[in-house]
């Protein structure tokens, strides 16, 4: 366990050093400024634009870093040949690897965070500068239930870092990238999957696809963004429903990370 | 370093002038208008589906297209043609169902008078219907429904049912009831447009609806205003014989006591040769509304 972390805390020192934590910044600067612009071109919608706009940038934001740095964490140990010195140490395989991922993990949920907070300092000033502001939008400015869409992000965040940590266990840093981002795109149409059988003819197809319903990850599942912002009841059964989900996934897919990690030749 | 920042400022300067050059050029291949009227993604199923988990996002970003391209062609000074603008407020209705505002602005919109508007009541009335669809509780819409049938379409009966639809679903206003049972009993006239705009204007949540029942408030002043005018051409006819000249004539004859100005302050015009009193053309209370006064 104080393996992983020594690691971990280890892939964030990094994050840090390669000027991840940059995005924080980003975010904020195109939050205010689009706050200001938003005013101009719309007609007194500012606060459900900002924030579908803050709640689907934290989500790019954090997609972008999952899958790029979360491809390159195995990979560029082995490009620098820092593997060789690592692995001979008093650490197991899997170790190595949940520590990289609980690394960009730490990374991940930090950025957001902050993201968070920034987001919602917004919201309060827009609130401040407007008094009336809430009467116009279905839920107040500053509405503690976008919370729970964030959190689904974290957690489907977290389950795209495991995808991508796993491809990055056997195949090159471009192949992790297109096969994640697949993935993830395929992860959203996956309804369409279960609902294949009605329009096909032939039940082994509906029973195939009816079965890659079940096996590809449901992302669309933790998408919950809209309804916040309209002020939908999102009950917290669900949001703990699909946190269980997710987290079962990604144990899944650490464990086949692990597992092919674990028979690699780095010779 | 000093001469790697000139060199970027100089390249920077020429990019920029460079692209100067390239929009002139660009502007002789493609017309600026066909360029505005292109719309990629006619599908909001493909729209959609595109969008992924940003659905809400891509709404906002077709909902503010839809905004500058009502804004652009209302205010352009060439041939205004509002083609794209049900599309576009369809793709943004279908990607977010529950975009309440690109339903009732968007009805706005299409249903007012060309130039002005799109001039098309009828895509007014679908897009609120299809509001209605996604969110049958939503009282708003049956309201707005009543009023383009009522402002738009001159026809009392179908807006008073719809006034009455909107009063029966839960949470809706108080007023629309009686405003029902008014509109049915007196019809189209101008008294009754008054209680409409001025209950929109009392109730409305969003400010650009306010400055909207305040706009038609004032223009149903105008046109009050244009009747007891020519009420007073028409006395100074019976007594002089003729119409007046001008707003003088009518002063010195003691039946105005200045030159009269419609609700933004620009004087009214009369037409010496029919008696008949107009809004200044430059006044932004044009075009008045087709709302007759009650007898």
């Amino acid at each position: 366990m104080k393996v992983i972390g020594l690691v971990a805390v280890n892939v964030f020192k990094e994050s840090v050093r390669d000027k991840v934590l940059y995005s924080i910044v980003a975010f904020a600067v195109m939050l205010m400024s689009t706050t200001y612009l938003i005013g101009q071109l719309t007609a007194g919608q500012d606060i459900k634009i900002i924030k579908d706009l803050g709640l689907a940038s934290i989500s790019i934001f954090g997609l972008l870093i999952a899958i790029f740095i979360g491809i390159g964490l195995v990979w560029k140990e082995v490009e620098k040949r820092s593997i060789y010195t690592l692995l001979p140490k008093p650490m197991r395989r899997q170790e190595f690897l949940l520590g990289k991922y609980f690394g960009l993990v730490l990374t991940l949920v930090i950025n957001i965070a902050v993201m968070t907070a920034a987001f919602y300092l917004v919201l309060a000033l827009m609130r401040l500068l407007e008094p009336g502001i809430d009467a116009v939008s279905a839920a107040p400015a500053t509405d503690a239930a976008m919370l729970k869409a964030i959190a689904l992000v974290v957690v489907e965040l977290m389950l795209v870092t495991a995808i991508a940590l796993f491809f990055s266990t056997f195949s090159s840093p471009f192949l992790s990238a297109l096969l994640t981002a697949g993935l993830w795109v395929a992860g959203h149409f996956n309804s369409d999957l279960r609902n294949f059988g009605a329009v096909v003819a032939s039940p082994t197809l509906a029973q195939l696809t009816r079965a890659m319903y079940y096996v590809l990850p449901n992302f669309s599942a933790f998408d919950v963004k809209s309804q916040v912002v309209h002020a939908q009841a999102v009950p917290a059964s669900y949001v703990a429903l699909t946190c269980a989900y997710g987290l079962t996934y990604i144990a899944l897919v650490l464990v086949g990370a692990a597992a092919i990690f674990a028979r690699r030749d780095f010779k | 370093m000093r001469a790697a920042i000139a060199a970027m400022v100089l390249l920077g300067v020429a990019v920029v002038g460079l692209q100067a050059l390239d929009d002139r050029a660009r502007a002789a291949l493609v017309p600026q208008e066909a360029a505005a009227d292109l719309l990629y993604v006619q599908s909001p199923d493909v729209l959609t589906r595109a969008s992924l988990s940003y659905t809400a996002l891509v709404a906002d970003l077709y909902w503010i297209r839809a905004v500058q391209y009502y804004g652009g062609m209302r205010l352009s000074n060439g041939e205004k043609k509002y083609d794209l603008l049900y599309p576009l407020l369809d793709l943004t209705t279908s990607l977010d169902p529950r975009f309440d505002i690109a339903y009732r602005f968007g009805a706005i919109f299409l249903a007012e008078d060309y130039p002005g508007g799109a001039g098309r009541p009828d895509l007014a009335i679908a897009l609120l219907q299809k509001g209605l669809r996604a969110q049958p509780g939503k009282w708003q819409f049956a309201e707005d429904v009543g009023f383009v049938h009522y402002w738009w379409l001159h026809d009392p009966t179908t807006a008073a049912d719809w006034f009455n639809r909107a009063g029966d679903m839960p949470g809706a206003a108080e007023w629309l009831k009686p405003l029902a049972a008014v509109t049915l009993a007196e019809g189209s006239n101008r008294e009754s447009s008054r209680r409409l705009w001025r209950e929109i204007g009392r109730t409305a949540e969003v400010e650009w609806f306010r400055r909207q029942a305040d706009f038609r408030l004032k223009q149903l002043d105008a046109m009050d205003g244009i009747d007891v005018l020519e009420r007073a051409v028409q006395m100074y006819r019976e007594r002089a014989g003729a119409y007046p000249a001008s707003w003088p004539d009518l002063i010195r004859a003691g039946l105005v006591r200045r030159i009269p100005a419609d609700p933004t302050g620009l004087p009214f015009r009369l037409d010496a040769s029919n008696g008949k009193v107009t809004l200044d053309p430059a006044s932004s209370l044009n075009p008045l509304p087709a709302i007759e006064q009650a007898r």
